[in-house]
């Protein structure tokens, strides 16, 4: 098969990998797939309890060249956005920048599921209901 | 800034890319093309002419491959039918075999590692009535003799159990499954592409009654196989698949490929006489590889019976890492994976799975096919690489980092997707 030069590209040089401390109030940890679905991507932000920004994300992947290039991706895009901002990025957004096809469909899915697992990890930590909107409109 | 391209250099007189990709096919050998050239050019002649020299010519070169063939295996030339390769031979020994031995019975014994050139045939007979039993295989990936003593009753007409496997390499113990067919008046059938050169088979010491044999495993080219049929001691009769002009003592029409028959002749030749100093080579060059990734890598091990597999074949698990991602790293080597992503059906190896692995390791398997062109410079090269993009990734492995942790992984509620 072959890779979109972007899904290359982030697989060659992957962005924001790495560990945040999962303990840490500000830190919201996503950790979603199976080993024996061939892919689990675990992603971390660290949120400005003021202004509600992402400003660190990081993830490690376990998966093909896709779900890499998916999850970094996506820590990319979050980085710098609100927690509510961040929430609005769709599977189908990582589908179109990375170029990938109908058989990777599922990396970018889960992306997007490992985005709303660290965010919903970090609404429970902080006492954020679930779907209510966490933006403090005051900080903004 | 974590990057997982490599930096290894490539040694002297090493060209990239690599093939180490041999059990899927091998590069033609150049003894073998210098054979074929004759047949594609003036010597065009349809074997089946009878009353020209073109015809004769054709003729003679496709019965001197035969002989080439039946040698390499202990058979009579009359005993090698021509065909358009192993998956065609599988299907014509199995269904050929169904179809003519049906008055006595309707029961087949084959095993899950088969390749799908079997399983599949099998499975359209069993919508046609035929009762078939796929046995299980150990961790080893050999299949338990009892098992095979206990699933023959007295409908039982057919036993197919390849000679070795074309993911492990595992080598079954054909010469006692023939013995025990043998006992029980079944016919034994075997897949014998990947073993035939590369590991001693014989079908009078083996006990072999039927084998699909492939030109293109053998550095012969693609497009032809044979189908071995013993001639005396049982006969075994085979009901013609194709009809047509009744060629091959009619159990497969169609003109013959005379270049590929030439081919494949010429490449059983060469590999008759190579066959012991080519297998000591390949098993260095595949020990050497092996002993390279194990010193410097943990959480690898090799998938199958270590003992009983052929010379070339090397089937790893490189654990926490997945294998579609460590080929994206080594893309200027030629290996396959028994990773799901790397299949049409989105499925893990069904080999590796009836091994026992769970499907995470099989996702991590990488199989290196060693053949008769690699090189030891080769060998270095791609474990070299292999080390450092498997490091790579199992820095950027959430599972690697969790187990050097000492998470129990199996403890984890995974949400399987």
């Amino acid at each position: 098969m072959a890779y979109s030069d972007k899904v290359v590209d982030h697989y060659n040089n992957p962005r924001n990998v790495g560990t945040l401390d999962k303990s840490s109030q500000e830190v919201g940890t996503g950790l979603v797939g199976a080993p024996e679905c061939g892919d689990v991507m675990r992603l971390q932000i660290k949120v400005n309890p003021e202004t509600q920004v992402i400003e660190e994300a990081k993830f490690k992947t376990f998966g093909c060249g896709s779900a890499i290039a998916s999850s970094s991706l996506a820590t990319e895009w979050i980085k710098g956005r609100t927690v509510e901002d961040a929430m609005a990025i769709k599977n189908t957004d990582i589908v179109k920048e990375l170029a990938l096809p109908p058989v990777k469909i599922h990396c970018s899915v889960l992306a997007e599921d490992a985005i709303r697992a660290a965010i919903g990890d970090w609404k429970k930590k902080n006492g954020v209901a679930e779907n209510a909107p966490a933006a403090v409109e005051s900080a903004k | 800034m974590a990057t997982v391209t490599s930096q290894v250099e490539v040694p002297a007189g090493v060209t990239l890319p690599i093939y180490m990709d041999n059990h899927a096919t091998s590069p033609l050998d150049p003894r073998v093309l210098e054979a074929m050239m004759p047949f594609f050019t003036n010597k065009f002649g349809n074997a089946a002419s009878r009353n020209h020299s073109f015809g004769w010519e054709a003729e003679q070169a496709v019965e001197t491959a035969r002989e080439q063939i039946a040698k390499l295996i202990g058979a009579s030339a009359k005993e090698i039918i021509f065909t358009s390769g192993a998956t065609e031979s599988d299907n014509l020994a199995i269904k050929g075999i169904a179809e003519m031995y049906r008055e006595r019975g309707n029961h087949i014994i084959t095993q899950v590692t088969e390749h799908k050139a079997v399983l599949d045939t099998c499975k359209r007979l069993e919508k046609y009535g035929y009762r078939v039993t796929y046995l299980p295989v150990k961790a080893d990936g050999l299949i338990d003799l009892d098992d095979l003593k206990r699933a023959i009753d007295d409908k039982t007409i057919l036993v197919t159990i390849m000679a070795a496997n074309n993911e492990i390499g595992v080598i079954q113990p054909v010469r006692e499954i023939g013995k025990i067919c043998h006992e029980k008046g079944v016919i034994f059938h075997t897949d014998a592409v990947q073993i035939i050169g590369k590991a001693p088979f014989n079908v009078i010491q083996d006990n072999v009654d039927v084998a699909s044999l492939s030109g293109h495993k053998i550095y012969g080219p693609k497009g032809v196989g044979a189908l071995y049929v013993r001639r005396r001691n049982p006969r075994v009769q085979i009901a013609a698949q194709i009809d047509g002009g009744g060629h091959e003592r009619g159990m497969r029409s169609g003109t013959l490929n005379v270049p590929g028959i030439v081919g494949m002749g010429k490449a059983c030749e060469i590999a008759m006489q190579e066959m012991d100093t080519e297998a000591a080579y390949l098993r260095g060059l595949r020990d050497r590889l092996k002993e390279k990734l194990e010193s410097a890598l943990d959480y690898v091990h090799v998938n199958g019976s270590w003992e009983h597999r052929l010379p070339g074949n090397l089937n790893m698990s490189f654990v926490y890492v997945e294998g579609e991602s460590l080929l994206m790293g080594i893309n200027d080597v030629a290996v396959s994976s028994g990773s799901a992503c790397t299949s049409a059906t989105l499925e893990p190896s069904y080999v590796l799975k009836a091994l026992g692995l769970g499907d995470d390791v099989a996702h991590s398997s990488i199989r290196f096919g060693l053949g008769r062109f690699n090189t030891q410079a080769e060998v270095d090269y791609v474990a070299a690489k292999v080390i450092d993009i498997v490091k790579k990734l199992r820095e950027l492995s959430p599972l690697y980092e969790m187990v050097k942790e000492g998470i129990d992984l199996t403890k984890i509620e995974w949400q399987a997707h």
